[in-house]
């Protein structure tokens, strides 16, 4: 039992082992960069479309201008985005995070509007009845009822951006990606590749994880209406 | 803007189209590592999404490709491409590598797409079909494929694009096609090279979306074609990965 597949595990675990023992803090100061870099990220593109959101529920001929931009934004691939801004932002955390913000705008504005636009009418002029004026309506009582979906955006969002995070080691950041642009230049050398395509997988789904449990604690009607 | 004005020079010099290191070169280049990749992925997803629609079965593992889909990044499908090519079978780096890392990202866009069409086929045609008498190969291949035909097609579009799209990272591993313009413009600050990566990879991608759209109005049946609206800006969306 020599196959090709085996020699590959076994020849490369104990150099493997040692590589990993041998540049923990590394590894974790960049698990760091990965999630301050995403963490920036979804919070600017949260406030970002909870305006953009606001602007189009309230004028409403720029709706469709507004989601038709964000949706193409999103088509537009990571390997060409970051090198567009580099001309005008340099090799900097700012080209990053403003790639990075830019393709979180799909799915956060798509389910802050679906989860608004879903109160119930009757909820919303029980509080107009009240006397609610429209801004303290939308902050207390739309917003909260429209939390499930707008975290939902906000899970999927966070995964796509802990994967798009390692495409920013193009220009130096990366988080753990900075390893897969390491591997590449040292020869293809598999501690650092495989360090640099799985700790963001284990890292998304953790994320995502996490995110659910906010959700449901936020979120507690919603349990009780499902249960 | 300067550098899109070097980027519209380079495209015009007819001295950037031809050579070893042309346009045209590199557009072959960049053909050569989508199409294999994506019948590949067609080959394997397609019927596999098919079968599972028809006997709907396999939302466990729908639901689980279209999460775990999400969380792996692009780059470490490149890597995953790497170490079989280079490691596992031996083909070297530069080609198989980034045919590798396509066919793995096409393959969740097809599967999902063609899954959830079979599935929604209209019961009531499915048991109109069974009182008649069709078997369950028949109902398969006369009325369920076709019925889903638009929305497969729609999932071969989303995945010929991304494809596309997604080519350029192969540079990354000293892959050809369009990508080099991109990355080599990148890492010698020659924007205007970049720029014009940027500018054919994008014009590729609506080529092919159109090609694919061609296919369909030929392969589709006329009754059941969706209308243009579905593109590739809503499905992208809906197969959730940034490329």
């Amino acid at each position: 039992m020599t196959g090709p597949l085996t020699s590959l595990v076994l020849g490369q675990a104990a150099p493997a082992g040692q590589w990993l023992r041998q540049n923990g803090d590394v590894i974790v100061d960049r698990g760091i960069e990965h999630l301050q870099l995403t963490a920036i990220s979804i919070g600017l593109g949260l406030v970002i479309s909870i305006a953009l959101s606001v602007i189009a529920l309230r004028y409403r001929r720029t709706y469709r201008p507004i989601t038709m931009a964000a949706g193409v934004v999103f088509t537009i691939p990571s390997i060409a985005l970051f090198p567009v801004l580099r001309p005008y932002f340099g090799l900097t955390a700012t080209t990053a995070i403003i790639g990075l913000t830019l393709y979180t705008l799909l799915f956060l504005i798509r389910n802050i509007l679906v989860g608004i636009e879903s109160v119930p009418a009757d909820v919303v002029e029980a509080a107009e009845g009240q006397g609610y004026a429209r801004n303290r309506l939308f902050v207390e009582i739309e917003l909260p009822l429209a939390l499930p979906v707008i975290l939902a955006g906000v899970r999927i969002a966070t995964v796509t951006t802990i994967g798009l995070v390692t495409i920013t080691g193009l220009i130096g950041y990366g988080g753990f990606g900075f390893f897969i642009f390491d591997g590449l230049r040292s020869n293809l050398y598999l501690p650092k590749l495989l360090v640099g395509a799985l700790a963001p997988m284990v890292l998304a789904l953790l994320a995502d994880g996490a995110l659910q449990l906010v959700e449901r604690a936020l979120t507690p009607w919603s349990r009780r209406a499902a249960g | 803007m300067e550098a899109l004005i070097d980027a519209v020079g380079f495209l015009a010099d007819p001295g950037n189209w031809a050579g070893d290191r042309g346009i045209l070169v590199r557009l072959i280049e960049h053909i050569q590592l989508c199409v294999p990749a994506l019948l590949a992925a067609m080959v394997v997803a397609i019927p596999a999404g098919v079968l599972a629609g028809h006997h709907r079965r396999g939302q466990a593992i729908g639901t689980f490709i279209a999460n775990v889909g999400r969380a792996i990044p692009t780059l470490a499908l490149l890597v995953f491409g790497l170490i079989l090519s280079v490691r596992v079978l031996g083909l070297g780096i530069s080609y198989w590598p980034t045919v590798f890392a396509l066919f793995f990202l096409a393959l969740h866009p097809l599967f999902t797409n063609t899954y959830t069409a079979v599935k929604n086929v209209d019961r009531s045609l499915v048991e109109a079909a069974r009182g008649m008498g069709y078997d369950e190969r028949r109902l398969l291949l006369e009325v369920e494929v076709p019925v889903a035909s638009p929305v497969i097609f729609t999932a071969i579009r989303i995945a010929a694009v991304q494809v596309v799209a997604t080519a350029p990272i192969g540079a990354l591993a000293a892959g050809g096609g369009f990508g080099r313009f991109v990355l080599d413009g990148f890492g010698s600050r020659d924007y205007g090279l970049m720029y014009a990566g940027i500018i054919l990879i994008a014009l590729l991608a609506l080529a092919t979306e159109r090609l694919v759209d061609a296919i369909e109005r030929v392969a589709v049946p006329d009754g059941l074609r969706l209308d243009a609206e579905d593109d590739v800006v809503s499905v992208a969306a809906a197969s959730g990965r940034a490329v």
